[in-house]
């Protein structure tokens, strides 16, 4: 018998031909596009949000290639540059809802500066990070948010550093949202991009996932399941935590919620002179 | 049409703008600053946004960026932010989108001699960025051309789908001379095809027309564009086969070849009947102009090219520019780098390299001597 065909109802947002995507089986990449989607698409039905004019830039990266597979304006570029190409597409036409997704290297290493200044300018931007713990395109290196102490294959003696908190840096700054989600409860996921695509200024969800191949095998977690249950269990939901408590500390939890909410003017308002 | 008095870089923020620049981002360098700040004031009066960035990198992105959401785009810099932008260039190549950097060359290396002059970076102008490709490079020798250039730069970009530099320098940059400022409709001002409608189903938005310029489908439309930075096929899918590598690459040089005879521009006095010809381009060219005149005052039957296009070269323009010369002599302020091209394109003459190092423009005693022993 036929196996029958079924459409998915996110597919209308999905460029189909494309599929399947690259992701290994147990990467939360997909469990986060997904959850985007869905929020996205309760926008677009709702009518708040005009198809035409979302845009999804991506750097480089696992994380980065998800916006391939969008049926959207998309922009697959430089390493570390999305957040200026996108800076300056929505300048050139205001009209635009820029999404930028990266990973956690590609967002808050390489294009780390970028993302200072973006969130210090509060522009009118949303920015998703996917933090899996480590460089998974390149291998298997230390990034930004590695714990420390952890092997990886360009700190064969443990991660000497800590890890950075970039809830608390970009919370530090004007941005107007700062959230952190985690593959493991993807209803937040949807819950704050929903909300971060109605607002105003920079908005920034952080969102934590499994990379059972590369993180998860430094870890001694190769197994997805396992992956994915022990991240579960490590991820801590508090109504309105305080930046102090966003570092990440894979051993004591990892903190997931709403940190900042403002409603500052964002920076095309500021430019048009709008002061409130 | 207005006349005014101005520099180089006013002449290059004007040039811009009758061109049609709606988007520019920058980061402060001497000996550019100027062209940013005079933009500040202007452009936005005219619809246009002019933006500050954290640095080179975020600046030239951005540009990219803005346009692909429709703008004409622009960034200036010198030496060290045009370095920083390299990498960007190439992000410009492979997704053919028309941007213009003007780099106002400044001495190096490194930070060198910021507000001195030079032509050192004639080569990193072509090959900043990694990979293969061929971004068109013009080069003015006065305020006017300055103005010219930066609209054709413009012209070119659009035209081409690709990144155009404008490369200027110090000497040019803070020069005064008289200028002629054209309106809208007193020049010709080219712009980027776009598609011709939203297509219903999916289409190959990289596929090329006769011209090997597929049509731009900025953001924003409907169009569903697919901007990638990864070797791509006409679906804009990452596709690392040597067939979808052979027909990308060689697509975005030939889209530029075959307009060569657009692209490049030179300029010849003289020529008729000159046994010695001089080569120079940018602010050199102006005192190797005059050292040509009190040549032929000597009775040295000397002639004059001025390259004002200097990537890519039209090698049999200008082989064939001074049929009678038996020497060819290249004049430029750097260790001897266009020279090496002229040594190539001119195969049945002899060719010298005539450099004077220095941070002013070189003075006619200057040139005379590096020239002299060649005569
Ligand atoms: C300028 C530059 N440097 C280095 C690289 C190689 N590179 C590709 S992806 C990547 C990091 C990937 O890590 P991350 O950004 O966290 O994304 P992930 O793959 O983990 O989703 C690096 C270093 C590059 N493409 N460009």
């Amino acid at each position: 018998m036929a196996l029958a065909m079924h459409v998915h109802p996110l597919d209308k947002h999905l460029r189909v031909k494309r599929l399947p995507t690259i992701f290994c089986s147990g990467c939360g990449i997909g469990i986060a596009l997904s959850a985007m989607l869905r929020a996205l698409d309760k926008r677009i039905s709702e009518g708040s949000v005009n198809p035409n004019k979302v845009l999804w830039v991506s750097g480089i990266g696992c994380s980065g290639r998800a916006v391939l597979y969008l049926n959207y304006d998309v922009a697959h570029v430089l390493h570390g540059r999305a957040i200026p190409f996108a800076i300056g597409a929505v300048l050139a036409n205001p009209e635009l809802k820029a999404v930028v997704l990266g990973g956690d290297g590609d967002i808050a290493a390489i294009g780390g500066n970028h993302l200072i200044h973006a969130a210090k300018r509060n522009f009118d931007m949303v920015v998703v990070m996917i933090t899996n713990f480590i460089y998974a395109m390149t291998g298997g290196q230390v990034a930004p948010t590695t714990p420390y102490g952890v092997y990886t294959t360009t700190t064969p003696a443990g991660n000497p550093e800590y890890p950075l908190n970039v809830i608390k840096l970009v919370g530090a700054l004007n941005a107007n949202y700062v959230a952190r989600a985690s593959v493991t409860t993807p209803h937040l996921i949807e819950q704050y991009f929903y909300k971060a695509l109605a607002m105003r200024g920079f908005r920034f969800i952080e969102v934590v996932a499994t990379c059972p191949e590369m993180f998860g095998r430094h870890i001694g977690l190769r197994d997805s399941v396992e992956m994915f249950s022990e991240l579960k269990k490590r991820v801590v939901y508090r109504h309105r935590p305080s930046l102090e408590e966003a570092m990440i500390d894979w051993e004591k939890g990892i903190v997931i919620g709403e940190f900042v909410e403002r409603n500052n003017p964002s920076f095309i308002e500021l430019l048009r002179g709008v002061k409130k | 049409m207005r006349r005014a008095f101005a520099t180089g870089n006013f002449a290059v923020a004007e040039g811009a703008m009758t061109a049609g620049l709606r988007f520019y981002a920058g980061y402060p360098i001497t000996p550019s600053s100027e062209i940013f700040e005079y933009l500040a004031e202007e452009l936005p009066k005219r619809g246009g946004v002019v933006v500050q960035m954290e640095d080179e990198i975020a600046s030239i992105n951005a540009v990219i960026g803005a346009s692909w959401a429709g703008a004409k785009a622009m960034t200036a810099t010198s030496g060290p932010g045009f370095s920083l932008m390299a990498e960007a260039i190439g992000l410009a190549v492979i997704t053919e989108t028309p941007v213009v950097i003007v780099n106002v060359m400044r001495a190096g290396p490194s930070t060198g001699a910021p507000t001195k002059t030079s032509q050192s970076d004639v080569f990193q102008a072509r090959w900043a960025s990694h990979g293969d490709y061929i971004v068109p490079v013009y080069a003015p020798w006065s305020v006017q051309e300055a103005y010219d250039l930066t609209i054709k730069a413009f012209n070119t970009a659009e035209l081409l789908r690709t990144p155009v530099i404008l490369l200027s320098d110090a000497t040019i940059a803070h020069l005064w001379e008289s200028l002629t400022i054209y309106d809208r409709g007193e020049v010709e001002v080219i712009e980027r095809k776009i598609p011709k409608k939203v297509s219903d189903e999916p289409y190959p938005p990289h596929k090329p027309d006769e011209d090997l310029v597929p049509p731009m489908p900025i953001f924003g439309a409907g169009f569903k564009a697919l901007v990638e930075s990864l070797l791509h096929d006409e679906w804009g899918h990452y596709s690392p086969t040597n067939s979808v590598y052979h027909s990308l690459v060689k697509r975005l040089v030939d889209k530029v070849v075959k307009r060569l005879s657009y692209v490049y521009e030179q300029e010849t006095r003289f020529c008729e009947d000159a046994e010695v010809l001089l080569v120079s381009y940018g602010s050199t060219a102006r005192t190797v102009y005059l050292v040509i005149k009190e040549l032929r005052k000597r009775g040295v039957r000397a002639g004059f090219l001025r390259l004002k296009t200097l990537w890519p070269l039209d090698e049999e323009r200008i082989r064939s520019c001074c049929p009678n010369a038996k020497k060819v002599i290249v004049v430029e302020n750097n260790i001897g780098k266009i020279y090496m091209d002229m040594s190539r394109i001119f195969r049945n003459q002899d060719v010298f390299p005539a450099s004077v190092l220095s941070l002013e423009l070189p003075t006619p005693s200057e040139v005379l001597e590096a020239v002299e022993p060649w005569l």
